[in-house]
């Protein structure tokens, strides 16, 4: 304030001078001309600005959407196949992940004592019980790009699962007058905001206690050296140090966004022990912390029918991928039994004999009936999907009112199994189950209520009323969650007993958002903390972040537009019965929306993504050539296939990895035939052998007949970085 | 003739669809409600430029008759469609300066021309000639540039002052900043760049 007074002063001083150059009347005159100009462009700025979020959101949550509806065609064929159908044993293992991790196989297994860290190793070294020395010295060694040996890896992540085992679901803490309590929000592998945090809030310690609220991996590059520093601080201060579960602490997520990929190219020795490792540990994490018995910090959030002594009460390691509900028994095809549960668990035995498998093995005893059921209920879960989408998305999301009770998502979620045994088997766990898919799933609306949260795919939208129900049955007074990310870092809603707390700047693209973080003391009112990571940002004017970020998230939304070409123009022929190649903008904007679903304001947007116009007629034929993305180098024939991999990129790269078992980065010409087929089957679509084949002869093989995984998916990548991978700028 | 009319609804549409579009980005609860201090925003990014007083006009007008702080899409739409037909029908397009090319600041004169029935003035385009006139018009010794206290006066003291939050942001993108200078000309060319129209 004080330099705004020695400013005007200043000024007061030129004014005298100044104003005697120029006419009062016309100055003012002038002046208001430029404001009017200038408000009106800042106004055109705040709306390009907001169109870029929507895309970034849209295409994110569609994203997600389309990894939900991928997996449960997976759990779909793992039900109706029979064990020795080919599909199935390419996607079993996902469903039977800990076999190998039983207590005394595990631990032979992760054994790290084998593993020797060479003389020339001039990483950071840890002595075991770890100590704040430690911890500190891998925060700095990390700051510096150097890497953890595995050794000290898989040696840190074993003190970690010993440690998380004993803890309990919701971790209970308290304030005190010295001691704040720091909660973050999601970091998603952004180890430049973990470090600014720390470096702007003091590292974690008994002084300064902190809550990590989920969300740690994925997306971003360096998520395991954020997990080895929150575990090593965890191990440290276990009183002090809280981490959340988030939606993407889980394997099956972490296929398609990047975490397993991370671990794989920095550890390709041990990666898959890590990975396996990990796994487990995440199981483990705890569900939620709740501070001074008032406030409740959780990742997603709340249902209408969230009970927070029932969560207390579940075996939580059971949910190893929060996406399916765990079964109580399953035999492999070598008959042995594995449980997902410890040995040291009682209530991991088997109860129930696996009728489940039984049943559809009856249905394969005819071939002709399963099928026939395979394909009637594959449908009507698509078209349950796509109808609930699209209402969705017409109504923008969050519409609240739908038809479809919650009860139908869950079962589309579980499976869409309609066998009258199975909700029976189900129903022991379908109650934990749905609580733990609504902690981590979840996001609020505006409208009172609680529908299923059909834009992510999972969990459920839930409104005011359900917030105050919640917090009053639990006397509770604030919910803090994460989960979505907001331009701020941070937002209110719910009449304030709702907070948003998120946690990784820059998310969607350099200056795209702030993130945050908050402090509570023992008068539990909440402080926050904002922050940018990248310094160029902050340099930034608005119409360079704008520009900049829009032109991000127009790249990704070119990319959707591509991938969908021959859908769109056989959408846009429909408005040209004539055939003169043009059309309206009008009906070029409903043909937008028809198609990609975004749930976009086209109309908005047109500006950005059309260029010329004759009177207001777009020639779309040309539109699509101009869109000017660069075409990759091969002499594939086959459109349609092409189409098909923009359009499904993600799907693609999960299945391979998925197939890819000895997650050697590496497949065989053969599963990459069998990925193909997964996926055509999963989009109900024909792709032919011959269409395969040509397109394994247009990419180079390794000598020895493989495909590399990593690649492959380069080769075929629109344009250059994922939308939500993207490298940062070097400054 | 009815097919005029039906060309004529058909226009009519399209512009609905163009408001109703912008309305919904910042109908955040999707209730076809705004807040009120987005309204400016809206209308504005409907390629309007209208000066705060006669925002506050359009405001009055459509505002609930308890002010709620918030504003119906219902009250929105009419007001906005007579106000962008009008634009399109009444007034030339900024890309043909017919007027003749105006003498200095004339047009910007009749300040209140908006009391009179239409709303064509308020929401004119405003051409990068007549803008460079202005900054002109404020750089008396004919220098090509203001000093950056000579603008934060103008703006901040003048007309419709800027808030301090405005002043920086448009400091931000117009001063030269190793000279301190505002270069207007490039400044401007700069800024109506990024106008896609």
């Amino acid at each position: 304030m004080g330099c705004g007074f020695a400013k005007s002063d200043q000024l007061k001083k030129r004014d005298r001078e100044t104003s005697l150059l120029v006419p009062a009347a016309t100055a003012m005159r002038a002046a208001l001309l430029i404001q009017r100009w200038y408000r009106q462009y800042v106004a055109r700025l705040e709306m390009r600005r907001r169109c870029t979020w929507n895309i970034f959101q849209s295409i994110e949550y569609a994203g997600e959407q389309d990894q939900i509806k991928l997996y449960n065609f997976f759990g779909y064929l793992m039900d109706h196949f029979t064990p020795a159908s080919s599909e199935r044993n390419l996607i079993s293992h996902i469903f039977r992940e800990n076999n190998i991790c039983r207590n005394v196989d595990w631990e032979r297994y992760f054994c790290y004592k084998s593993i020797e860290v060479p003389e020339l190793y001039s990483g950071p070294h840890l002595s075991f019980p770890i100590t704040c020395s430690n911890a500190a010295e891998l925060v700095e060694a990390f700051k510096n790009k150097q890497q953890l040996h595995s050794r000290y890896v898989l040696q840190l992540l074993g003190e970690t699962w010993r440690l998380l085992r004993i803890l309990p679901n919701i971790s209970q803490i308290s304030t005190c007058h010295s001691k704040e309590i720091t909660i973050c929000g999601d970091l998603h592998g952004h180890l430049e905001d973990l470090l600014l945090v720390f470096y702007k809030n003091g590292l974690p310690s008994s002084e300064k206690p902190y809550v990590f609220n989920g969300d740690f991996v994925d997306r971003g590059k360096d998520s395991l050296e954020i997990l080895l520093i929150l575990f090593s601080f965890l191990l440290v201060y276990p009183n002090d140090v809280h981490l959340n579960r988030g939606n993407h602490e889980d394997h099956i997520v972490n296929l398609r966004y990047g975490f397993t990929k991370e671990v794989l190219g920095k550890y390709r020795l041990h990666g898959k022990k890590i990975l396996k490792l990990l796994q487990k540990i995440f199981s483990w994490l705890p569900l939620a912390t709740v501070i001074d018995h008032k406030v409740l910090v959780l990742h997603g959030g709340i249902s209408d029918t969230t009970d927070l002594h029932l969560i207390s009460r579940v075996d939580r390691h059971k949910y190893v991928s929060a996406l399916r509900p765990p079964k109580r028994t399953r035999q492999n095809r070598s008959g042995m039994i594995d449980s997902d549960l410890e040995d040291d668990d009682p209530t991991s035995k088997p109860v129930d004999s696996s009728r489940r498998r039984v049943h559809s093995l009856t249905h394969s005893s005819s071939t002709g009936s399963r099928h026939e059921v395979q394909r009637r209920s594959l449908q009507g879960l698509n078209n349950r999907v796509t109808c609930s989408v699209e209402e969705e998305l017409k109504e923008r999301r969050r519409q609240a009112g739908l038809s479809q009770s919650y009860g139908d998502l869950r079962n589309s979620l579980a499976n869409s199994d309609s066998d009258p045994d199975s909700g029976e088997l189900l129903e022991s766990y379908g109650d934990e189950w749905k609580q733990i898919v609504d902690m981590l799933w979840s996001d609020p609306m505006p409208q009172d209520g609680c529908v299923p949260n059909d834009v992510r795919g999972g969990g459920c939208y839930w409104g005011p009323d359900v917030t105050e129900e919640v917090l009053r049955r639990h006397n509770l007074t604030l919910l803090i969650r994460s989960h979505e990310c907001k331009q701020e870092g941070y937002e209110f809603c719910h009449n304030r007993r709702v907070l948003t707390i998120f946690s990784a700047s820059n998310y969607y693209e350099v200056g795209s958002n702030r993130g945050a973080y908050i402090r509570m003391g023992p008068d539990l009112v909440p402080h926050f903390i904002q922050y940018q990571a990248n310094r160029a940002t902050r340099a930034l004017t608005l119409r360079q972040s704008v520009g900049r970020t829009e032109r991000s998230a127009l790249r990704a939304l070119r990319e959707k537009l591509f991938a969908h070409k021959s859908d769109l123009i056989s959408s846009f022929q429909e408005y040209d019965p004539e055939n003169t190649g043009l059309i309206s903008l009008g009906h070029w904007a409903c043909a937008m929306e028809a198609v990609l679903r975004l749930g976009l304001p086209w109309r908005v947007l047109r500006s950005q993504l059309v260029g010329d116009t004759l009177d207001g007629m777009l020639d779309y034929h040309l539109w699509f050539r101009e869109l000017a993305i660069t075409e990759p180098n091969t002499e594939l024939s086959n459109a349609s296939l092409l189409e098909t991999m923009y359009k499904h990129h993600s799907n693609l790269e999960t299945i391979f990895r998925i197939i890819d078992t000895d997650n050697s980065g590496l497949i065989s010409f053969e599963e990459f035939r069998q990925t193909w087929k997964l996926l055509s089957s999963h989009l109900q679509t024909e792709i032919s052998d011959e269409a395969i084949s040509d397109l394994a002869v247009s990419i180079d093989f390794n000598k020895d007949g493989s495909i590399d995984i990593n690649e492959f998916m380069e080769a075929f990548r629109l344009v250059g970085g994922d939308l939500l991978q993207n490298e940062r700028d070097p400054h | 003739m009815s097919e005029d009319k039906e060309s004529a609804e058909a226009i009519v549409s399209e512009v609905h669809k163009k408001i109703r579009a912008a309305f919904d980005v910042f109908d955040h609860e999707l209730n076809k409600t705004v807040d009120v201090r987005e309204i400016g925003t809206i209308i504005r990014s409907l390629g309007c430029f209208p000066n705060e007083g006669e925002l506050h006009d359009v405001i009055a007008e459509i505002e609930e008759e308890e002010p709620t702080g918030y504003i119906r899409f219902e009250k929105f739409l009419p007001t906005m469609t007579k106000v962008l037909m009008e634009r399109n029908v009444g007034v030339p397009s900024p890309c043909t300066p017919s007027t003749g090319s105006p003498s200095p600041l004339s047009p910007l004169s009749p300040t209140h021309r908006v009391d009179l029935p239409g709303y064509h003035r308020v929401f004119r385009p405003i051409p990068e000639d007549l803008l460079l006139q202005a900054f002109e018009v404020l750089d008396k010794q004919k220098k090509g540039h203001l000093e950056l206290e000579e603008l934060t006066k103008y703006m901040t003291q003048e007309g419709e002052p800027f808030t301090q939050e405005e002043m920086e942001e448009m400091l931000s993108a117009a001063m030269d900043p190793d000279k301190n200078l505002i270069f207007y000309k490039d400044f401007v060319s700069m800024m109506t760049l990024d106008d896609p129209r």
